[in-house]
């Protein structure tokens, strides 16, 4: 059975899906995402769909299960990369990918996650002081 | 002078991607628009996985089809399955029997031109999907 490779780049885990996978293909990329997650302590995962020239409900969900892992996990996931015939195709059938942040690419991919490991890592900082005011509605920043 | 179909047995997930590669051949060579092609061979991977985990494997034929004014592809999904008890249910979003999303046959009907379904209690089902060149 083939293997999707993970490579680690700094503090992110990049996956670039270039074959069309089996099932089990999938679900194995699943398994291995998750303990390298583990073993790396890699905070972001970018997965780049630009070679699939379709994304059906198997590899649909198997993407929002990556996603959903990957946040128990600490690590926020981003697909990068999807073709506009995909898109309109997952839509049409249905799957809207809830829970999946997407960018056009991967360097677009990267950015995002850095944004949200700062604003993360702002918030975090902060907690101390705000302990108090946990319970107060958040308001925007102005 | 239309060439045959092209006939899969679907037992495993390899044979679920063979038939995703037939079909995108198939629908390049009737020039299906980028889209099209898109959409016919996400609802074969639907439909074919439906057949191996539903129908506990089975055939999927695809060919060329022709009405006089319009070329297109033709899909048979058939398998010898538990068939379908209730059509209506199965045809609801959400709805799945096994542990799926329940997109894959409504999801399937809504990216196809025609879609045809014969199924019989212990009997297995038939799906013929069509799609025709724009």
């Amino acid at each position: 059975m083939e293997r999707v490779p993970i490579l680690k780049i700094g503090d992110i885990l990049l996956v670039s899906i270039q074959i069309d996978m089996e099932d089990q293909v999938a679900l194995q990329l699943q398994e291995d995402l998750a303990d390298r997650i583990v073993a790396t302590g890699c905070h972001g995962v970018i997965i780049d769909i630009s070679a699939l020239d379709i994304v059906d409900s198997f590899v649909g969900r198997t993407l929002a299960t990556i996603a959903a892992i990957s946040k128990v996990l600490d690590a926020d996931t981003v697909v990068v990369g999807m073709r506009p015939a995909v898109a309109i195709t997952l839509v049409e059938l249905g799957l809207s990918l809830p829970g999946i942040r997407t960018a056009l690419n991967v360097e677009l991919g990267m950015d995002l996650l850095a944004r949200e490991r700062a604003a993360a890592d702002d918030d975090a900082d902060e907690e101390p002081d705000g302990a108090d005011d946990a319970e107060t509605p958040a308001v925007p920043a102005p | 002078m239309s060439e045959p179909a092209q006939r899969i047995e679907v037992v495993s997930d390899q044979d679920v991607v063979r038939v995703r590669q037939l079909v995108r051949t198939l629908a390049v060579a009737v020039k299906l628009s980028l889209v099209d092609q898109t959409k016919l061979v996400t609802a074969a991977s639907e439909l074919a996985r439906n057949t191996l985990v539903y129908g506990g494997g089975g055939t999927v034929e695809v060919g060329p089809a022709d009405n006089g004014r319009r070329k297109g592809i033709r899909i048979v999904f058939s398998d010898q399955g538990p068939g379908i008890a209730d059509l209506d249910l199965a045809f609801t979003d959400g709805y799945t029997s096994g542990g799926g999303l329940g997109l894959g046959l409504s999801g399937a009907r809504r990216l196809v031109d025609e879609f045809d379904i014969v199924t019989a209690v212990g009997e297995g089902t038939t799906i013929t999907v069509t799609k025709w060149c724009r």
